[in-house]
């Protein structure tokens, strides 16, 4: 933030582009995971892990290749974000192919998860060769509205998985949650549609007891995405996504129109629907009680709330040590949504607060980006990818620590599952590539073609 | 828009600081209540990953660990000859917990007691899996084998006492249980365990009869009632008592008879105890009074709710109560009831001359490294008679097994004393009686090692036939035997 005070900020020409920094941070974030690959290996059966040397590669050859690209298509993008995504999506893997040692239900997912961290990679490759501009998607708002509204509302219409209609099933292929790709098109969709509106909604308003209060008719955009909010939450009984999507419209809603009524508006709806469902849907009621007393609940045979607890509290400071402990304990889901109970006993306090640093150092390198984009959409954009990403986090986190109610979403990177791991490389991409469009230094002032015109006409 | 945008990013800083937050105080507060959690899995798993020390007799362990190769509790635990030894060890299963020695010392066994953490330190730095250390018992395994099968198919208790220390010879209780049948936390475990509980199973075989089950004392509590009545002065061995036969009850009009046709009118102390006089105890106790006669019993181990050994035993009882239940509790017979052992504790302190040593049962307790971490020494509990007095009784018992009731408990040249008890029980005695017996055998020197008692719940045979010589003393002989034999 050193150009406080003014709306862009402008970098002066010749900004280093930091590709290497990159890349030499690059190099301990494959590393780390390898270490952590072969600590695995060594604590379970006391040597290296057959596997290692391939792991190792393939995830050196995606850092590689995501590396060249960003260093061809989007050199000045920020250095940090790639090498902490690759980090978190490599200990992922680690920690997978950990459980997988496991008797747990559904064998092992370390290899299908590794396809679906590379089919990312290709995702992140695509968007930032084919994106040439982030602005371009300004195109794409009404589109978006209705991919993320099909998205969204698709999940109903199939089976209910453990509870929550978050999931398509196509017979064959596999599942598919389309709330992490929602919630990167729903951003673009209010970026675009936001800047378009954002002085109707933020001048157009009464002053009522200290709060700009909007006009009647320019609440009418909340209102529907807080019932679609709330629907969700009915009708797919996910309040991750529910709080995910509500809380990305009012974080963007605020930074559009600089209006703090709208914090407080929206947090008076999240509160009044958040009660009123929870008081009338049983699952979701049943994940409240959960929370607030979580050895009640284990006694009624809700064990996961309890089994996560005693996983973080049995890591302690420096953790059990990669696979010597026993969150398999956790049972279903402790790869996917429980994933970051492993993390807290086998790598303890130290390296729970280590992966939380690093993603709030990406949301917070996303909001730089923010910050430092010169063009509204862009903003917008960046600031929203970036909360959703927070949000997220904060939602499946909390949950599992037991902070608040549990919701079925999973850790970014970190957890199995491929649709998150795709979406998010995604998202990574054009935060990357905003982001290498703020900081690219103003193209130098063209020699004037007049001037040289005048002469050739003259002599 | 830059305003807002830093307010966002205050805001996502806070999300990551409360989880922060939070992470710290489950992690580091809240760390070591979760860790120890006794729902929390990770401690069983824990506990049985490793070897789980033994108990030892004699020198040779009793239990034993066997390596399950699957699920989460590696090593389960088994017993050598499990229903024999089932009232000293207690059992230690994965599924149900643990209980006598192999909770008590539990420590030890697993290896994490504090007075082990030198051992631990050491196998941590060198690498080697956690250690657990051993129990050594006082046990002697002839004695016990010799009480276990002499009760045979019968319900009742054995408890040896060594008079001269208290370490406990044998502890035996029919029908018993098999530990290694529920060690594990299987299907079949939980099966197994079922079927040996209570309201399944009306014979209790859980039950530690040697040690939790008080019983009415019987005729075998007149030793009691002799020592306070020696210790009076108001009575001598061979002086005749004053009493009538019949003897009326005070404060009452029934009159209390004897069994049979037995010379108790007026009997000596010896006479009366060899004969099991009836009258002449409940008048002693009578004309002691009640305080008196609570202040001998307690003296003898009676009305301490804390007896550990270090497994704790049921409180026998000498209560306060009106002169004719005090009279009729003289002789065994009304409110005051008493565990094996307390009963093995008031033979042992008239064969060890009126000193009574606490009982206990385990020895030492040691370190993986066979350091010994802990040795009980023996202690005095009490001194309920003098020297002399002890002797009296010494020699009444004596004459008890020589030419009275207890004939079947002589051991060829072996000095040994007795007392016959046969204690009615049940709504106007409708129930089969227990059938009791107390004794010690003396060395050549003539000190005593070893006092038992034995107590045979119910039987099939005949009423008449139970009485306590019958019954009980055949078993006492076969113990006191087997203890003189390992000499």
């Amino acid at each position: 933030m050193t150009n406080t005070g003014s709306n862009t900020t402008v970098s002066p020409g010749g900004l280093p582009s930091r590709r290497n920094t990159e890349l030499a941070m690059l190099v301990f974030a494959v590393l780390i995971p390898v270490f952590a690959y072969a600590n695995v290996g060594l604590a379970k059966d006391g040597s290296l892990p057959a596997g290692m040397l391939g792991y190792g590669l393939g995830l050196g050859l995606l850092a590689g290749v995501a590396h060249i690209v960003v260093r061809r298509w989007a050199p000045y993008a920020d250095p940090l974000m790639l090498p902490i995504a690759t980090l978190l999506n490599g200990m992922g893997l680690v920690l997978i192919y950990r459980l997988d040692l496991e008797p747990l239900p559904g064998g092992a997912a370390a290899p299908t998860q590794l396809m679906w961290s590379t089919l990312g990679v290709a995702l992140f490759v695509a968007v930032l060769v084919f994106l040439k501009d982030h602005r371009v998607l300004q195109r794409y708002t009404y589109i978006s509205m209705v991919t993320a509204l099909i998205l969204l509302i698709l999940p109903v219409f199939f089976p209910a998985r453990f509870g929550a209609r978050i999931w398509i099933t196509i017979p064959g292929v596999g599942s598919l949650q389309p709330g992490e790709f929602a919630k990167i098109i729903i951003a673009v969709f209010f970026a675009g549609y936001l800047m378009v509106k954002r002085d109707a909604l933020a001048l157009a308003s009464r002053r009522f007891m200290g709060l700009y209060l909007p006009r009647g008719r320019d609440l009418g955009p909340i209102l529907v995405i807080w019932g679609l909010s709330v629907l969700i939450l009915v009708f797919e009984t996910d309040l991750g996504t529910s709080l995910l999507f509500f809380g990305l419209f009012v974080v963007m809603l605020y930074v559009a129109t600089e209006r703090t009524s709208w914090i407080v508006f929206g947090l008076g709806l999240t509160i009044v629907g958040a009660v009123a469902v929870a008081s009338f849907e049983p699952h979701v009621q049943s994940r409240v009680d959960d929370w607030l007393d979580p050895m009640q609940a284990f006694q009624n045979g809700s064990e996961q709330p309890a089994q996560a607890l005693w996983a973080f509290g049995s890591g302690g400071t420096l953790g059990s040590g990669l696979g010597q402990g026993f969150s398999r304990l956790i049972g279903f889901a402790a790869k996917s949504d429980y994933i970051f109970a492993t993390v807290g006993e086998e790598l303890g306090l130290a390296g729970v607060m280590a992966i939380l640093l690093l993603y709030g150092l990406l949301v917070e390198r996303g909001i730089r980006t923010s910050l430092a984009a010169r063009d509204p959409f862009g903003k917008l954009l960046a600031v929203g990818l970036s909360a959703a990403f927070g949000i997220q986090v904060f939602v499946v986190a909390g949950g599992v620590m037991g902070l608040i109610p549990l919701t079925g979403m999973t850790m970014p990177f970190l957890a199995q599952g491929g649709s998150s791991v795709i979406a998010n490389w995604a998202l990574v991409a054009i935060l990357l590539k905003i982001s290498d469009t703020a900081r690219r230094p103003a193209p130098a002032p063209a020699p004037s073609p007049d001037a040289e015109m005048t002469q050739v006409v003259r002599p | 828009m830059n305003k807002p945008l830093r307010r966002i990013a205050i805001f996502c800083g806070l999300l990551v600081l409360a989880l922060l937050v939070r992470d710290n105080w489950i992690q580091l507060v809240q760390a070591d209540e979760l860790k120890s959690d006794p729902k929390n899995r990770r401690v069983s798993i824990a506990r049985y990953a490793q070897p789980r020390g033994n108990i030892i007799v004699d020198g040779k362990a009793i239990t034993g660990s066997a390596d399950t190769k699957s699920g989460d509790f590696r090593y389960k635990r088994t017993y050598k000859n499990g229903p024999m030894w089932a009232p000293v060890t207690g059992y230690a299963s994965q599924a149900f917990g643990a209980n006598q020695i192999e909770a008590l010392n539990d420590g030890i066994l697993t290896g994490d007691d504090d007075r082990l953490f030198f051992n631990r330190t050491i196998d941590m730095l060198t690498g080697k899996p956690q250690k657990g250390g051993n129990v050594v018992t006082t046990l002697n395994a002839k004695a016990q084998r010799a009480a276990f099968e002499g009760l045979g198919d019968n319900k009742g208790a054995v408890a040896a006492i060594n008079p001269k220390t208290g370490a406990i010879l044998a502890l035996a209780s029919t029908p018993s249980y098999d530990p290694s049948s529920f060690a594990g936390n299987g299907d079949a475990d939980t099966s197994e365990w079922s079927k040996l509980q209570k309201q399944k199973n009306e014979d209790e075989p859980m039950l530690n009869r040697a040690l939790r089950q008080t019983y009415p004392p019987g005729s075998t509590y007149k030793v009691v009632t002799a020592a306070a009545g020696l210790e009076s002065g108001r009575y001598d061995l061979d002086k005749a008592t004053e009493t009538p036969d019949p003897y009326r009850l005070p404060d009452s009009s029934t009159d209390l008879g004897n069994d049979g046709d037995i010379p108790c009118k007026n009997a000596t102390v010896r006479n009366a105890l060899r004969y099991s006089c009836n009258t002449v105890f409940a008048k002693m106790s009578n004309s002691l009074g009640n305080g008196e006669m609570i202040k001998m019993s307690e003296k003898f181990g009676f009305n301490d709710k804390e007896l550990d050994t270090p497994v704790r035993a049921a409180e026998s009882v000498y209560p306060e109560d009106n002169k004719p239940q005090n009279a009729m509790a003289g002789i065994g017979q009304a409110s005051n009831r008493a565990t094996p052992l307390q009963m093995a504790m008031v033979a042992s302190a008239v064969a060890n001359n009126g000193t009574l040593m606490k009982p206990y049962m385990v020895d030492q307790l040691v370190a993986p490294n066979l350091n010994v971490v802990q040795q009980q020494k023996p202690k005095e509990l009490s001194e309920p008679v003098s020297s002399e007095n002890a002797q009296k009784l010494q020699q009444a018992m004596e004459t008890v097994v020589e030419k009275g009731t207890g004939t079947t408990a002589q051991i060829p040249g072996v000095t040994v004393g007795g007392k016959t008890g046969t204690a009615q029980h049940g709504e106007n005695n409708s129930k089969n009686p227990y059938a009791w017996f107390i004794s010690y055998a003396k060395d050549k020197d003539g000190s005593a090692p070893v006092a038992v008692a034995v107590v045979i719940e119910s039987s099939n045979t005949l009423r008449d036939d139970i009485a306590g010589g019958k019954l009980a003393a055949p078993v006492a002989k076969r113990v006191m035997n087997a203890v003189l034999e390992g000499k």
